[in-house]
Order: C-alpha cells, then structure tokens, then sequence
C-alpha cells in the first residue's frame, strides 16, 4: 500500500503497444476481513485499538454480558458486540462481532458533513475524519447507517476508527488485526478479502452445516472497506444490530443535490424580481405624483 | 388575543417610549412607536446573523467566505442556533405586539384577488378599506410566524443532534429548516424593496417611527382614517387640486 502506485506510468508519447507495468500491480482498494465464525471475544483488538491510537481506557458498563460497553464512543472505536442468538431449535448460538467503522464505498457521513475537508475518503477506501476543520454539527452521526461517529462534547468534534490510516500509510496493518490471536481479523485488497471471505462462508456451507452462511459487503451503499463472514448472512440483525440493507438518508442525497438550484431560484427570484420591477414597473409612490409629462412623438425612445 | 397579552404590550410601550422618541413632524403621522422598532430591528439583526452563520452550513462550496465572519466554521455552527432562538424570541414578542391588526379579513381577500394590478403598478391608491396593515404584509407575518415554529422545532431536534432524535428526524427535520430558510430569503428581498425604494416614504416609518399623510391616505387608507378622522379619498383630492405633490426623491 505504498505510493509506488503513483509512479507508474499512465500515458506515454509515441509509444506503440501497450504501457509498461500496466495492470501489473493490483487494486488498491484496502479491506479488513472479519470473520465472526472464528472470534473468540477476547477483546484484544479493543485493547490494541486504545493502546494504538493513546486514548484512556474509560469506564466500562455491565449489563450482564461480556460486552465492554453498550456502544462504541468517541475514544473507544472498536467494540465487541455480544448477543445470545435463539435458534430454531431452542439451542442459543453466542455470537461475537467485532463493531467499529465500516468505511464505506459512498460514506453517509461523507455526503451529510457540511465542513469542507472534515470528512476523506482516500483512494484506498478509507474513510477518515479530519479534526480541525470539523464544526460539530453531528450531521455525519445521522449520515451514518451503523451510529458510529461520536461527538466529544468538550472538544465538539467528532471521532470514530480511522482504519489506522497512519499504520496503513505506513505499509503496516491496523492495530486490531496484529493483536488478533485467531486469525479472524485479515487485512488486504479487498479483492483478496472478498475471495477469502466467499472461500470461508463456502467451507461453513459445505462442511459445517451452515446453510445461509454468507458475506457481509452490503452493495446499497456500495460495499465497504470493512466485510463480515456470518454463519447467517440472511440475519445480519441479530449480531447486534447490523443493518441488512443500510442507508443514506433522501435529504444527504436528494435534497443536498437539489439545494443548490433551489437556492439559485430563490435568490434570483428574490433579487431579479425587485430589480426587474423597480426598472420596469418603477416605485409607488405616494400620491398625488406630479403631473405625468404628456407623450409626444419625441419623447417616446 | 387576552387582555393579558395587551396590557403585557402597553406596558412595554410606555417603557420603550421613555426610553426613546418619536420624531413626529408637522403634517406627519405616528404609525411604529418605539417598542415596535425596538422589536423590528432586534429581529433583522438576529435574522441576518442567523441567516449568514447558516449560509456556510447549508451550501460551503458557495458560501464559505460567511464563516470567518463568525470566527470559523466551528463557532458559526455554535453560534447559530443561539442566533435563531434570539430571532425566534424578538419575533414572538413582535407578534403579540402585532397580532390584533394583522388579522385577516374580508377586505384583505380582496385585496389579494386585486395583486395583479398592485405589481403592475395600475392601483396608484389602495382600497378605501385597506388598514394599518394590507395583505400581502400580513401574508409575510404569519409566514414568519409559520415559520419561526419550524425553525424552533426542527432546529432543537438540529441541536440536540442523532444520538436523542434518531437518524430519519434528523434528516426530515434538516430539509424542513433549509426550505423555511429558503422562503424567508425570498421574502426578505421583497420586504426590503418594497420598505425602501420600492413604497418611497415607508422606511422612515421603521426609524423615527412617522410617515407622511399622504403616504398613509395612499398606502393605507382606512388606517389613515381611523387616525384622522379624514376621508383619505377627499383628502387625496384636496392636496391633488391644490397640487401639492410630495417630493419624488
């Protein structure tokens, strides 16, 4: 993931044939893998996520599950979701997702965020916030579709896991998928991911009985940077609330489309109505006027 | 409206008329007294203030350049919703100020099936039973009253943000209070037009507070009537005959 990319070359003059290292190098789309069939809820990726980007572990909150707090906050971007799923023969399944950023191919926090440069996506998927230029509005807390960006209300910004960017830009792997023990965390192009991913929910069909065993990629928001393997992909729901079919809200897309020419209609309106009218129709005044001076044949220009 | 209401508004008006005065000259009228253009230009400075902190957050390719004003995005985004409750506060006084004469009446359906003819400039003289205030000014009172309940309950759900509201009321609630902006805007250009260089005479009513009488017999007849017990179309005819005419600046 380094920037050799940049350096290869695109066009070429007077060259016949095709362009050398063209097509040579893959895609560079990042991704992470989490496989939620082979976590063990150890919670060392939350650890490694703390301990990684310096941020104070807080208090935490029992509610008679393992579960280190209900939801992720503001410096705790990584948290294991655990819920005790019934299945249909009474017997309860417990399962184990890894929750944090889902970086998102069309980020609706992206699309909400009116502060210009608080909210990148970079090329290779990540969707990172960027502090200082954000003002605070949380308008990407209701962009988003899985409530992950949270507010700091002393610092009143807005932070949320940056899929280690720094590490990435770096050629290293985000911090939580180091401190995996079980190798359910992966990271690598997301072709790569995707393969691995279909391979895995495959096996789980075929050798252990998990029929609606699937890949997490949801393509209403154009797939993310970040993809599950369930044992029931036809059930996101019950692994703590992932959304089957997640969306941006019509007023991020439509109305912020629309609000530009909506608002030159209204200006223009307003503007070019009161200027048109007061150089064609003229001021009322109050009356009586002086005496309207009499056309002639030389005064009609 | 109650008693209560206007002895709340008397009140404030001899208070505010100690304060300040009313520049009243000969052959003038008294039509805003001081309270009122208290109230008036408490609100234009709320609703311009709240106006331009909002510009940056509604569309920041166009209008970023208002943010620096308010000392950054981050402070005209907290900035702004104190703004509009400032606006919101002014107007509901102004409207139990205003509320008695800007009641609509038979008169002022007429008045509106008559617009054509007010834009085109044909009606020199209003209608003999167009009072303090005409119709298409009580039709921008009561959008802005409309309007300010929009704005105060679509901006605390704004305010309070996601996490208390949930995703789709914040979203509902966010194209609610751009398309109340958008009305405003569009009246505050015809509002401005017509109290200035559009009726000739009618911005003095907002600072000393005094119009001349024929601007009232002109604009608002029955008003000038009521006022001065004078038949306004006589009156009119009177000054007309002895060709007094008002200065056409």
């Amino acid at each position: 993931m380094s920037d050799r990319r940049t350096l290869q070359i695109k066009q070429m003059s007077a060259h016949p044939g095709p362009i050398p290292g063209e097509g040579v190098q893959r895609d560079y789309d990042v991704c992470k893998l989490i496989d939620t069939t082979t976590c063990i809820g150890c919670k060392a990726c939350e650890v490694a996520c703390v301990e990684w980007n310096d941020m104070p572990f807080g208090e935490t909150t029992f509610d008679n599950t393992y579960q280190t707090m209900p939801e992720t906050r503001w410096n705790f971007w990584n948290l294991i979701k655990f819920n005790e799923h019934q299945r249909e023969d009474g017997t309860i399944q417990w399962l184990m997702r890894k929750d944090q950023c889902m970086h998102c191919a069309d980020p609706g926090c992206l699309r909400a965020c009116p502060a210009d440069g608080a909210i990148v996506q970079y090329t290779n998927g990540i969707v990172d916030f960027q502090q200082e230029n954000c003002i605070g509005c949380e308008f990407c807390a209701s962009g988003c579709p899985f409530n992950i960006p949270k507010f700091n209300k002393t610092t009143k910004k807005v932070y949320k896991c940056t899929l280690c960017s720094d590490r990435v830009g770096q050629g290293l792997e985000p911090a939580c998928i180091k401190a995996c023990p079980t190798g359910c965390l992966k990271f690598g192009s997301k072709d790569d991911m995707k393969f691995i991913a279909n391979e895995r929910a495959h096996q789980l069909k075929e050798n252990f009985g998990y029929n609606n065993a699937g890949v997490y990629d949801p393509q209403s928001i154009g797939g993310t940077h970040v993809i599950y393997v369930l044992h029931d992909a036809t059930n996101p729901e019950a692994y703590g609330g992932l959304p089957s079919n997640p969306q941006i809200p019509w007023s991020y897309t439509i109305w912020k489309w629309l609000a530009k020419p909506v608002l030159g209609t209204f200006a223009l309106f307003g503007l070019l109505g009161v200027f048109l009218h007061y150089v064609m129709v003229g001021p009322r005044r109050p009356q009586p006027e002086p005496p309207i001076k009499e056309a002639t044949d030389g005064n009609r220009g | 409206m109650g008693t209560a209401v206007e002895r709340f508004d008397e009140k404030a008006h001899h208070a505010f008329d100690k304060i300040g005065q009313n520049h009243v000259y000969k052959g003038e009228l008294l039509r805003h007294r001081v309270y009122t253009r208290f109230l008036h230009w408490m609100v234009a400075l709320c609703f311009f203030l709240a106006l331009f902190s909002g510009f940056g957050i509604y569309l920041p390719w166009l209008f970023r350049w208002f943010t620096p004003i308010f000392g950054g995005g981050a402070l005209a985004r907290s900035l702004h919703p104190w703004f509009g409750l400032a606006f919101v506060l002014f107007f509901g006084l102004q409207t139990l100020n205003w509320i008695r004469p800007m009641m609509w009446t038979a008169a002022d359906t007429r008045w509106m099936r008559n617009i054509r003819q007010v834009i085109n400039g044909q009606e020199k003289l209003e209608p003999p039973d167009t009072g303090f205030f005409n119709a298409g000014q009580k039709m921008q009172f009561w959008e802005i009253v409309a309007g300010c309940v929009i704005y105060l309950i679509t901006g605390i759900v704004l305010w309070a943000g996601a996490h208390v509201f949930g995703r789709l009321t914040i979203a509902v609630s966010y194209v609610l209070h751009d398309i109340s902006a958008l009305i405003m805007l569009g009246g505050i250009f015809i509002h401005i037009y017509l109290s200035t260089i559009g009726e000739p005479g009618t911005f003095e009513a907002m600072t000393r507070g005094a119009v001349t009488e024929p601007w009232a017999w002109t604009f608002h007849p029955a008003w000038y009537k009521e006022v001065t017990g004078r038949d306004p179309k006589q009156a009119y005819e009177e000054a007309a005959r002895a060709g007094r005419w008002e200065d056409p600046r």
